[in-house]
């Protein structure tokens, strides 16, 4: 080939593959812009600390904020014990190399695919027609109480969702901690679980927290699967209970932007509430990321 | 060996939850699965809907032409599954064509061309794409991107499979990206430095070399982005009309199995045709996901204790 | 100062289809320091690694035959094996001390024991650094992390950690591989100290270290033991031609 074809199809192969680049960083820039420049000015305090009004027109998002909170709350105490138990058991427990653990971890990388809608389903049929009819059925001779949608069935379905986030993120930090370490535990007469519990488990907070907040992070965002698990349009009282029904943020926003009778009046207040959720994910996925590297780097010097 | 009876509980604990994940996909799959099983067992619902209605095209009346038409709530309810379906795959190949060169092309730069600073700067970018929730692409689409897709290619309708698809293969972008970069970046640094001590420029050593070595790395991150699209319920419920029309063009509105899940069953009865059709549809996109994670999941598996024995 | 305090019998240890220890059999007196050389693979990490049982923590391998300290079998069923792993302590060859500080490190094994009511934890690491010549170097900073000591301090703090349980007996692997000589000396000092109260296990690869601080020494090769002895005879007289090509510098 001559040296000039060559040049150019090289300088060509650059600036494809770098405009592709580009446009990814532009792309991502034009979505946050847009939000940010449309949402910043509705976000106030009373915004944010007050219920909604006339039928979303004015008022504030508080309610769905709070069962925002309260959702993930729930979901964060069911996963992050399942998740680390499961971590532990795979990095510590399991014998190596064993067949179980292979279909544990096929298990978890499968459950990570299931799509968010199934999730949903699985919400309504397991935890609302079996769990919560059957509670009803046993306890109160069938008067409605736990078997409708509610607070703590979405938080459940959210935390199966999440539970590969915490596994792999507990499993990669239970991963760098040497073996050594276990060893020194053995050998000062701990018991397998006194090792974990006071040798492992403290060197492994850091990717604990750091699973936890990407959970949290997901779960937030998430609305397929709380769609006829919980979620409510709109709700005149607080979530208190475990079986009442809560307003949340992603599906706040779902719902104005498909079923407000007039979208332009409810526009700004929508800007706004996307911009209040983006907020809510990004900070704590920076915070996870962060935690993350310091962890990482930690352990780089450690070695 | 004595043990205390609190650390025989929390032992037994750690031993129960590696189980949960098996028990759970089971679980999923049973519990959807059950209330899908009356589309073939139950009578009644036989009567209102069988499998070869969801299959084969119908006439609405009889000597009426034949027609795939999804209008479960008509005077006589059409549950034909091929308008979801064709919509499902129209959104899913706009998306993919859409995120698949776009995430390939960055990946290859990011790991072959870019200086370090460049990839260090990138990764953040596609992590904060990463972590937009799907429900906020969707406004996005249905708010912002619409009214310009449809300004700048004239058509028809405001929310269209083009619309829908782009907003679609934004949220596939991340996994593509994040697993074709992973495999680029496995390639062992001597195959590259064997292509350039032959002469070989970067674009020939990233085109002829690396690119091929990553080959399967790359497909299965392909395959886990169609996995992702296939699924993916809020953007396409937002962005996509919501109309179940039978047409292949990416101008018009259009509805795909999982939005009508979402979309209906807040307001079907329990126990109806309806109720089971939709989650029959569930079961579709359950095992449909599954089969495609687990092929992609298995070549990544392969790929990695490949790069694992060249090291 | 003749009473066997460990007695071994027919110790084999297999994986798979290689044997690593091929029946084994010796005893080990109370308050002696013994010392197990042979070249890389002889077996003698493995042999060690038999009497705390850490060996169980390696599921490839399978253990055959019997260790009996004060006549009690470590390896029945009903052995407490918390007890055993206390009472049989063990330093390893690369300085191993966790990232908490060094109180935390010292406090560590005591946390495992159920009754610590009646021990003056203070007075005990006071003791136990004091042993390990670590004590003037560490007082002021007990609170710091661990991860911060030179190599040789490290090692001397596991050392003292191990202490920190009141072991019978002390297993030593290689404990000194990494560490420059003055660090080696205030080690080999430490355990000529200790073995008044306590029996020590020393492996090493130091063939001098072993004629310097052992009372007797034990010489592995390919899983065979080959002689065992006073270290005077071993060194001057042995009466295998491998042992005195190994001591002597000829292979290993």
């Amino acid at each position: 080939m001559n040296r000039k074809l060559i040049n150019f199809i090289s300088a060509f192969f650059y600036t494809l593959t770098g405009l592709a680049c580009a446009s990814l960083v532009i792309i991502v820039a034009i979505i946050l812009g847009n939000i940010v420049v449309n949402g910043i000015s509705h976000v106030t305090w009373e915004f944010l600390s007050t219920a909604p009004k006339a039928g979303m027109a004015e008022g504030g998002i508080f309610p769905a904020i709070f069962g925002t909170a309260f959702l993930v709350l729930l979901m964060t105490i069911a996963v992050v014990p399942l998740g680390v138990s499961t971590a532990i058991y795979l990095q510590i427990y399991a014998p190596a190399k064993s067949r179980w653990v292979h279909a544990v971890r096929m298990a978890i990388q499968n459950l990570a695919g299931v799509p968010s809608i199934v999730f949903g389903l699985f919400g309504l049929g397991f935890f609302i027609e079996f769990m919560g009819k059957g509670i009803d059925k046993i306890f109160l001779g069938g008067e409605l109480y736990m078997g409708q949608p509610a607070i703590i069935w979405a938080s459940l379905t959210l935390a199966l969702l999440t539970l590969p986030t915490v596994v792999v993120s507990t499993e990669e930090a239970l991963r760098v901690i040497p073996k050594a370490h276990r060893e020194v535990a053995f050998s000062l007469g701990a018991t397998r679980w006194q090792m974990v519990r006071y040798v492992i488990l403290p060197q492994a907070v850091g990717g604990i927290l750091t699973g936890t907040i990407l959970a949290v992070s997901r779960g937030a965002g998430e609305v397929a699967p709380i769609l006829f698990t919980g979620a409510a349009y709109y709700l005149p009282y607080l979530p208190t209970r475990l079986n009442h029904q809560f307003m949340e943020l992603g599906y706040h926003v779902y719902v104005m932007a498909t079923q407000s009778p007039d979208v332009d009046a409810t526009l700004p207040i929508l800007y706004a509430t996307v911009l209040v959720l983006l907020t809510l994910t990004f900070t704590l996925n920076f915070t996870a990321i962060i935690i993350r590297s310091k962890v990482r780097r930690k352990l780089k010097i450690g070695k | 060996m004595k043990k205390p009876l609190s650390e025989k509980i929390i032992e037994g604990f750690i031993h129960i939850s590696a189980a949960m994940a098996i028990v759970s996909l089971v679980l999923i799959f049973v519990f959807i699965g059950k209330e899908a099983l009356p589309m073939l067992t139950s009578h009644e619902v036989r009567e209102e809907v069988t499998v070869t209605q969801m299959v084969l095209p119908q006439s609405p009346e009889p000597g009426e032409p034949k027609e795939f038409s999804w209008q479960p709530v008509s005077r006589v309810p059409k549950y034909s599954l091929m308008p979801l379906f064709v919509g499902t795959v129209k959104v899913t190949v706009v998306a993919l064509l859409f995120a698949i060169p776009l995430s390939i092309m960055a990946a290859l730069f990011t790991s072959e061309f870019a200086p370090s600073w460049v990839r260090e700067s990138i990764k953040p970018v596609i992590e904060l794409l990463a972590g937009i929730p799907s429900v906020v692409l969707g406004f996005f689409a249905l708010i912002v991107m619409a009214t310009y897709i449809q300004n700048w290619f004239n058509m028809d309708f405001r929310l269209n499979t083009l619309t829908a698809g782009i907003a679609l293969g934004l949220a596939v972008i991340p996994i593509v990206y994040t697993v074709s970069e992973d495999a680029l970046s496995a390639v062992p640094q001597s195959y590259r430095e064997g292509a350039l001590a032959l002469g070989a420029t970067p674009w020939q050593t990233a085109w002829r070399v690396v690119l091929p070595s990553a080959a399967p790395g790359i497909f299965a991150a392909c395959v886990l982005g169609f996995g992702r699209a296939i699924g993916e319920t809020m953007i396409v419920l937002m962005a996509s009309g919501n109309a179940p029309v039978m047409d292949l063009s990416i101008g018009y509105p259009f509805r795909s199995l999982s939005a009508t899940i979402a979309a209906e069953l807040g307001e079907v009865v329990r126990g109806s045709g309806h109720y089971h059709v939709l989650f029959f549809i569930g079961v579709l996109l359950f095992i449909f996901t599954f089969l495609i994670n687990f092929s992609g999941q298995l070549f990544v598996d392969r790929l990695k204790e490949k790069m694992a024995g060249t090291k | 100062m003749d009473k066997n305090k460990i007695r071994i019998e027919n110790l084999t240890v297999k994986a798979d289809n290689t044997e690593i220890l091929k029946n084994i059999s010796l005893s080990i007196r109370q308050n002696e320091i013994l010392s197990a050389i042979g070249p890389a693979g002889s077996g003698k990490t493995t042999f060690l690694r038999c009497l705390n049982r850490l060996i169980d923590t390696e599921e490839e391998l399978s253990v055959q035959g019997s260790i009996k300290m004060d006549d009690k079998d470590i390896f029945s069923p009903q052995t407490d094996l918390s007890f055993i792993r206390r009472k049989i302590s063990m330093v390893f060859a690369v300085p191993t001390p966790l990232p908490m500080s060094i109180r935390d490190n010292l406090r560590l094994g005591l946390r495992f024991q159920k009754r610590l009511s009646g021990i003056n934890i203070n007075e005990r690491i006071e003791k136990s650094l004091r042993a390990a010549f670590l004590w003037d170097e560490v007082k002021n900073r007990l609170h710091e992390s661990a991860m911060k000591l030179s190599g040789g301090q490290q090692q001397r703090l596991c050392l003292a950690r191990s202490l920190m349980v009141k072991p019978e007996v002390l297993l030593l692997d290689e404990p000194c591989s990494g560490l420059d000589p003055i660090s080696t000396a205030e080690i080999e000092e430490a355990l000529k100290n200790l073995k008044k109260e306590m029996t020590i296990i020393l492996v090493t690869n130091n063939v001098k270290q072993a004629s310097r601080t052992s009372d007797r020494t034990v010489f592995f090769l390919m899983g065979d033991l080959i002689e065992m002895g006073e270290t005077g005879r071993i060194f001057t007289t042995p009466k295998d031609k491998r042992t005195s090509d190994y001591v002597s510098g000829r292979f290993g």
